[in-house]
């Protein structure tokens, strides 16, 4: 069982009518993901070019479909609203898409989230099915990749079976480890989209499969962080290897070396994008940024290198550290 | 988004934290009124001239001066206006100056040093205060981090008044100077988040001594700075009116009004990537190879043919750029067609002397979908464009282009 989702897990998509939303509706759908319907408030009780229903609020998306995941490609203006209304209606996964929603936005919206969560824990100290888990904003989604069918590229005819991709990546570029090589996974999270690429796309080149890939996101204030998904990955019985591709700005590659050396006992590789970015310089990502002397790739390489990480000097060797990380270098 | 002293001074008026009186001036002529006006404002004879520019550094170059008459006030507008500003932050060039901000000079008790930011570790706004005020707060934070009080912000609640009463009086403050501590905190933490800034910092916050009408003296906002997100100006038209485009890096805007993200750099080495963190990477990996970068820039996850032929011409515009380096991740778009795109991208690039069709080395990296038809066609556009080379892998094309440079 990969991490967070699979082909069981039924998608909606919040904005499914916009211009983005469609066209990710579209390739998720082709990919093989079981999407079950969409949100757009005016617009409930018509049907997208999929034939997918669309409802007016998450929870008749929810009532009627039974979704327990979401996409959210609505304006930035208007995402903080969508997370709760998803978060409201009972959504167990929330994937926000959408690229620069504002950083007091954020804080307000997770610390609702926090106490959502707080409340349904409760005395139970492990229910991690009943809470609320967000995935960005401003990131790729989520990826549990599936066997190739070896047919089409159509909803109809997808192009995986058993494949669950929520949001914007490429399918074509992950493996299912039923078709790789090595018959090994790697667990890949990443706050970079295109250099989350890069990482399936070496991996997959050197002959390994990945069990599921996140895209947290490159804002300051987040969902999920890199401990979380290392954590995940670590418990995860079907992923062998962990891949983290961090980036400058906060300290979330410094808090997940610290986990990883107590805790984790899988191979770990790692790359910190942004050696050569000066500070106080926003590198595109809001939150890739060195302030104050926080957040530099020096010292998030050297916490993970501490903690026995096997950290890529290069991008162009992330996938070669991961396998010297697994003993197949 | 950053803005000018004397908006930030607007802005903490506007919030009732009291500032010195003051004027903003534009020409020469203006300076002997502005100067007397703040005079009689305040009752001393003490102004300061200070010039209105982003770039720090301003006091050892000159640009903010004591005066004590209204020709000394004109003599520092006439040196401010009509020389351009060299500090350790504007470049050899400078920068010209256009605002002058003449405030009336103040006795100082003592300095101390307030602001508000988020840290994004905890996830709540955070007031920073210290009673080691006018100098960098980086530096006290390093040699005395104990000097330094925190205080977590409700992001519903905002500051409570009993949170603000206990800085002030780890501040050291006493009688009066409480009650106008809370009342300025307070303001500068609801300032905060009513108009999205990343930063809203007073350094300093002076304390004036002790008179028969305030013996406790009185608390005044000397200088202020505020950075604003950009992603939330959306919303506040009042902060989008007090951009000022002469502050900002020429390419940096051009590229920000297409919707890339360039920053400029020192070095030799073009890049366009799609993708922020791919972008940064590619840097890096021009670095690791014994190249520098000269910029960054992001031209979007789709790297249209209209997006890739603007970011050229940002690039070239730089005259320091002797190569390029294109690096695109052909995820959802087929690489046959951004090669394509960047093929009459940089045939119809404009040169400086007229001519068109790139010039300087360019080397361009495709991986992902129907990468060998792209770097095919990349291959056979080389009769015109002498300079292409099509580059197997990443650390094959950091290789060529810092070779090209030499």
């Amino acid at each position: 069982m990969p991490v967070l989702v699979n082909a069981d897990t039924k998608v909606i998509c919040q904005g499914i009518t916009g211009a983005f939303g469609a066209q990710h509706t579209k390739g998720c759908l082709e990919y093989g993901t079981r999407l079950v319907g969409g949100v757009t408030p005016g617009k409930g009780g018509t049907k997208d070019d999929n034939g997918l229903p669309i409802f007016d609020t998450v929870r008749g998306a929810v009532d009627a479909t039974g979704a327990e995941a979401t996409m959210i490609f609505v304006p930035p203006a208007f995402a903080g609203d969508a997370i709760l209304e998803a978060a409201g209606a009972g959504i167990r996964l929330i994937c926000c898409i959408t690229e620069g929603v504002p950083v007091q936005d954020m804080l307000r919206v997770r610390m609702r989230l926090d106490e959502i969560n707080l409340a349904a824990r409760g005395a139970d100290t492990h229910p991690t099915e009943n809470l609320i888990t967000l995935i960005g904003p401003n990131c790729p989604g989520i990826i549990t990749p599936g066997p190739k069918t070896g047919r089409g590229d159509s909803a109809g005819d997808p192009y995986t079976d058993s494949g669950c991709k929520i949001g914007i990546m490429p399918g074509y570029i992950h493996t299912h480890v039923s078709e790789s090589r090595l018959g090994k996974t790697i667990g890949i999270v990443s706050r970079s989209g295109t250099l989350t690429y890069e990482a399936v796309w070496q991996t997959s080149q050197l002959g390994f499969g990945q069990s599921t890939c996140i895209g947290i996101g490159g804002d300051p204030v987040r969902g999920l962080d890199h401990t979380a998904c290392v954590e995940l990955f670590d418990q995860d019985p079907d992923t062998d290897g962990i891949l983290m591709i961090g980036e400058i700005g906060g300290a979330d590659e410094e808090d997940a070396a610290d986990y990883i050396k107590r805790h984790v006992k899988k191979p770990v590789a790692a790359f910190i994008a942004g050696r050569t970015a000066p500070p106080g310089k926003r590198m595109g990502h809001a939150g890739a940024i060195i302030s104050g002397g926080q957040g530099t790739a020096e010292s998030k390489i050297e916490a993970l290198r501490a903690a026995g990480v096997s950290v890529a000097e290069s991008p162009a060797d992330m996938g070669r550290a991961m396998a010297q990380a697994m003993g197949m270098g | 988004m950053k803005v000018h002293e004397y908006q930030a001074r607007e802005l903490l008026a506007s919030a009732g934290i009291p500032v010195p009186p003051a004027r903003v001036i534009e020409s020469i002529d203006d300076a002997a009124g502005a100067y007397k006006d703040a005079s009689r404002d305040a009752g001393t004879d003490l102004v300061v001239v200070k010039a209105q520019v982003h770039a720090g550094g301003r006091g050892k170059a000159g640009f903010v001066k004591l005066v004590r008459s209204a020709s000394e006030a004109t003599d520092a507008a006439r040196f401010m206006l009509s020389n351009r500003m060299v500090s350790v932050q504007t470049g050899a060039e400078g920068i010209e100056v256009k605002k002058l901000l003449i405030a009336a000079g103040v006795d100082i008790a003592h300095e101390y040093y307030l602001a508000v930011t988020t840290d994004r570790a905890t996830r709540r706004n955070v007031l920073i205060a210290s009673a080691e005020g006018g100098v960098e707060i980086e530096k006290v934070a390093e040699e005395n981090p104990k000097a330094i009080i925190k205080t977590p912000i409700h992001p519903l609640m905002g500051l409570q008044g009993h949170q603000a009463r206990e800085v002030a009086f780890k501040l050291g403050m006493k009688g009066k100077q409480i009650g106008q501590a809370v009342k300025i905190m307070t303001a500068l933490a609801q300032l905060y988040v009513d108009k999205d800034c990343t930063l809203a910092e007073i350094n300093p916050l002076i304390l004036t001594p002790p008179t028969a009408d305030a013996p406790d003296g009185q608390l005044l906002a000397i200088d202020a700075k505020f950075n604003f997100d950009d992603n939330a100006t959306f919303r506040h038209k009042d902060v989008q009116a007090m951009f000022d485009p002469a502050e900002e890096n020429p390419g940096e805007l051009r590229a920000a009004r297409m919707g890339l993200s360039y920053i400029a750099l020192d070095g030799s080495i073009g890049c366009l990537v799609n993708g922020a963190g791919l972008a940064m990477a590619t840097m890096d990996i021009i670095k690791h190879h014994g190249g520098e970068p000269a910029n960054f820039l992001d031209v979007g996850g789709s790297a249209s043919e209209e997006a890739v032929t603007e970011a050229f011409r940002i690039i070239l515009a730089d005259g320091t750029v002797k190569a390029v380096l294109v690096n695109i991740f052909g995820g959802i778009m087929r690489c046959d067609i951004i090669a394509q795109g960047i093929i009459n991208a940089a045939r119809n690039v404009e040169n400086t002397d007229g001519s068109k069709g790139f010039q300087v080395p360019l080397v361009v990296r495709l991986e992902g979908n129907k990468v060998e038809a792209g770097r095919e066609l990349l291959r056979a556009a080389a009769s015109d464009l002498p300079t292409l080379q099509a580059a197997d892998d990443l650390t094959d094309a950091a290789k060529k282009v810092v070779g090209a440079v030499g």
